[in-house]
């Protein structure tokens, strides 16, 4: 034990890539944006709806999120709240215990409150638009990102069904794929995306909901510093001219 | 080093104004510190409004549902207990009509409630902290008093009150027992811990 | 009794005061009549800076203590807890996360500054070398401090560390259980880390702080030109190129503090993470001791040590290479502690010395900025081997002290300082 410990602080476990095992996949860029409220509010209702069968968000607070997100506490106690043991001011867990999912799943569904943060938020956007049909998996998807992923594709109904398309010619960088959609889902591509971009901006939001909150703040810090360092620099220089 | 050439004033402006934004900016930074000591979210949500279902109550019967870590008392009196504790002479109680601050403005008088039948009361003794028994019945015994009308009573020190939450004089505890902030969400459900003009909010 | 001629004020409160404690004699002693070279530099700032640094560690510090559980269960929980649950927790922890990589940062600074100007040499040994003191206790408080947010890198960063001390010979394994009080890092370590970080060191760091401020005021501070202002004084004894701390290095120090403090809430309000270097990624996952991150760094500050560490990948006279990291990265924070006894130059700063003494303090900041890159990268031969090479660039700059310090021409001193 203690000699493998110990090889592992030399080796430093030189593996690349993500969490998942060496996924090469390209990540699609996505920038949230904290102040669209409406996008904010439609990923909520989309994590709740979709994610909260499986996933909790343990650390944040319906309430908490209410007031960020500027949603009225009935439209949430009526809309988003749907387990009776949850009270407003309560956080967004839920009742699948760990061992239910790993049993269900093969691996526990991980909670998510930070997950843009430990993964990017590039990632879980890429996650969400990676499914794609594979046969061979038990759940009959697999993910671009996430390769041999437990999860299956909740948001098939929306999206439909991808598959991968590889190009045989070999590139530079191994064979190129990419995803097409061979049934259509009740959203158009352009919808869904738009979707996912709502659905991971709300996880960003979850990851740190003080941001918006700091941002708003250090402009007023930072301009009073400014000032401060002025008038430190002006007395400064004053009583250093005994010394020039 | 010489003195001379100094300009005074303008030296000490400089130091004035630095001095005032020096502490300006240390009372900001002392903002953070000082409010984090206010109760954290989880506190607050420990402490938010209970909702408790009175449609089984029955008259003459009592809950108990736990607010901020006290038993609050739901009782429903029926209209001989009203009755019984609207008779009891005024010169018994420390304070009949409830002029001390112990109850919201809304649940002023003798029964100390909104809807006369329903009583609410934080089961909290005012003299030393216990939490007094429920003796509902006239001449209960044990309770160290003949004409019993009706009420409860503390086990610790003795303190005595009627159905209303009223104390009676001449026993340690000092103040009529505590009405919480309540409002009726509906017939059936009533919420303790916050008036209904605040939940609105 | 004291000294019956010590400064005391005329009257009122100051007067009573004094009569009992000497608080004009201190201030005019450290601060007032402190006498500091005129001629300090940009370098000059970090001193204090490291204070301040230090005074928001320990406030901060204590606040987060208030709201932050100590447990295995509870302490991942604790810290999201106290980010979003507590009034202003988030700049709170904010403040204390980025003051962390900042003190390094003013450290490593004002550890440069005395390389460059000779500060560590005669009659100042003493003060460099409570100094190292400090650094060497910072290094515990920050890696023990570390493992307070139960993440994965807290958890994994503390395992490697721990077994670190298990490649001594003989005591080495029952060392490293002794530390961590267990088989592996548990609740236990936890216990007793969280102890040490918010008592003890700090208690040793603040005695270390007023020691190593204690014995720079007896011996005067060094300049950049590394002279010496005592030598030259006026009538009055004081010297003609000095001049009182207060008001002149107070509000010049003040300039520093306001530059600073921007720079720092820039960090703390729009990059808390630091790049991923202050708060790493995999840290926003809970501890799993059955689960290793893919890839595991130490923070930003070890990561130089952390370099040597990992570079030694050979054994010599039959001592196994994992030993001798563990020895190489011990020797390369020990030197520190005895340069003053390694420079044998006859002048103090980097400016009147030979042009072998400036090659070898830039091939020394060149291979510690190296092997602090390679620290963070996951190793490969290639990388290995230039962390070799670094490593043994760090050692020349201090075992080939005594001998190009000696053997240099160095240019002559002048007599007063320069502007």
């Amino acid at each position: 034990m203690r000699k493998s410990l110990f090889a592992l602080c030399l080796a430093l476990l030189p593996v690349t890539g993500l969490a998942a095992g060496g996924g090469d996949a390209h990540l699609r860029d996505m920038t949230p944006d904290l102040h669209d409220k409406a996008s904010l509010q439609n990923g909520m209702k989309l994590f709740v709806n979709y994610c909260m069968g499986c996933h909790s968000l343990e650390h944040q607070r319906f309430s908490r999120a209410a007031e960020d997100l500027e949603i009225p506490r009935e439209l949430v106690e009526e809309h988003l709240i749907f387990a009776d043991d949850h009270a407003f001011n309560d956080q967004m867990s839920n009742a699948m215990n760990s061992e239910e999912g790993a049993a269900w799943f093969g691996a526990a569904p991980p909670d998510l409150t930070l997950v843009t943060r430990l993964r990017g938020v590039d990632w879980v956007y890429s996650y969400l638009l990676g499914f794609y049909r594979d046969p061979q998996r038990p759940t009959g998807v697999n993910n671009t990102v996430f390769p041999l992923v437990a999860m299956p594709n909740v948001l098939e109904p929306l999206q439909g069904v991808q598959r991968q398309v590889c190009s045989d010619a070999e590139h530079e960088g191994g064979s190129e794929c990419h995803l097409e959609l061979v049934r259509e889902g009740s959203m158009s591509p352009d919808e869904f995306e738009r979707a996912m971009f709502d659905l991971t901006n709300f996880l960003a939001y979850v990851g740190e909901p003080s941001r918006l909150k700091a941002e708003a703040l250090a402009p007023k810090v930072l301009i009073f510093l400014f000032v401060f360092a002025i008038v430190a620099y002006l007395l400064k220089r004053e009583y250093w001219r005994d010394v020039h | 080093m010489a003195d001379d050439g100094v300009n005074k004033g303008r030296r000490r402006f400089l130091v004035a104004a630095t001095t005032v934004i020096g502490a300006v900016g240390a009372v900001s930074v002392a903002v953070p510190f000082l409010s984090s000591w206010q109760p954290s979210a989880r506190a607050r949500a420990a402490g938010a409004p209970v909702k408790a279902d009175i449609s089984k109550l029955e008259p003459g019967q009592r809950m108990v549902v736990e607010w901020r870590g006290r038993p609050v008392w739901i009782l429903d009196r029926s209209t001989e207990m009203i009755q019984r504790t609207k008779a009891l002479s005024a010169d018994r109680l420390a304070d009949p009509d409830s002029s001390k601050p112990q109850q919201p403005d809304y649940a002023q008088g003798p029964l100390r409630s909104i809807r006369p039948e329903i009583g609410v009361f934080i089961g909290i003794c005012t003299h030393l902290g216990c939490s007094p028994l429920f003796r509902p019945e006239p001449n209960a015994e044990g309770v160290g008093v003949d004409d019993w009308p009706g009420g409860f009573f503390c086990p610790c020190h003795g303190s005595r009150f009627d159905l209303a939450g009223r104390v009676f004089r001449n026993v340690p505890a000092p103040l009529n027992l505590e009405v919480p902030p309540y409002y009726f969400e509906s017939d059936a459900v009533i919420v303790v811990g916050a008036s209904e003009d605040e939940e609105a909010a | 009794m004291g000294n019956p001629n010590k400064p005391k004020a005329q009257r009122g409160v100051m007067r009573w005061v004094d009569e009992r404690f000497p608080a004009t004699q201190l201030w005019q002693d450290h601060v007032s009549r402190y006498y500091a070279p005129r001629n300090f530099n940009f370098w000059y700032f970090f001193g204090s800076l490291a204070l301040l640094v230090l005074v928001n560690q320990i406030l901060t510090g204590i606040w987060l203590t208030m709201s932050y559980t100590p447990t295995a269960e509870d302490a991942f929980a604790s810290v999201e807890y106290i980010m979003r649950d507590v009034e202003w927790g988030w700049l709170i922890r904010y403040l204390h996360t980025t003051g962390a990589s900042a003190f390094f940062v003013v450290i490593y600074l004002h550890m440069f500054r005395g390389l460059l100007y000779g500060s560590y040499k005669a009659p100042r040994e003493l003060v460099w070398v409570f100094g190292m003191a400090i650094y060497l206790a910072l290094m515990a408080e920050a890696f023990m401090g570390y493992l307070l947010p139960w993440g994965q890198m807290s958890y994994w960063g503390a395992q490697v560390i721990t077994s670190l001390f298990s490649a001594i010979p003989a005591i080495g394994p029952g060392l490293a259980e002794w530390i961590r009080g267990d088989y592996l890092v548990t609740g236990i370590t936890l216990n007793r880390f969280f102890a040490l970080h918010v008592v003890a060191l700090p208690i040793v760091i603040l005695a270390l702080v007023v020691l190593h401020i204690v014995a720079l005021h007896e011996v005067g501070s060094n300049n950049p030109d590394g002279i010496e202002i005592k030598d030259k004084t006026d009538a009055d004894g004081k010297p003609l190129d000095g001049i009182p701390f207060h008001p002149y290095y107070t509000v010049k120090d003040l300039v520093g503090v306001a530059v600073f403090l921007f720079v720092f809430c820039v960090v703390v309000f729009y990059f808390p993470e630091g790049g991923g270097y202050f708060i790493e990624k995999p840290n926003f996952e809970p501890a799993d001791p059955l689960q290793t991150p893919d890839h595991i760094a130490p923070v930003w500050y070890f990561t130089p040590f952390y370099a040597i560490l990992r570079g030694v990948t050979f054994s010599i006279f039959g001592l196994e290479a994992k030993f001798l990291g563990v020895v190489c990265m011990g020797l390369a924070i020990g030197l520190l502690f005895v340069l003053p006894w390694l420079d044998r130059s006859p002048v103090r700063s980097m400016r009147y010395k030979g042009w072998i003494s400036r090659v070898m303090l830039g091939l020394f900041v060149v291979c510690f900025s190296v092997l602090g890159v390679l620290g963070v990268l996951p190793s490969t031969e290639t990388r290995t081997t230039i962390a070799q090479v670094c490593t043994l660039g760090y050692f020349a700059y201090f075992l080939l002290m005594p001998f190009y310090t000696r053997l240099e021409k160095t240019r002559p001193v002048p007599e007063r300082v320069t502007d």
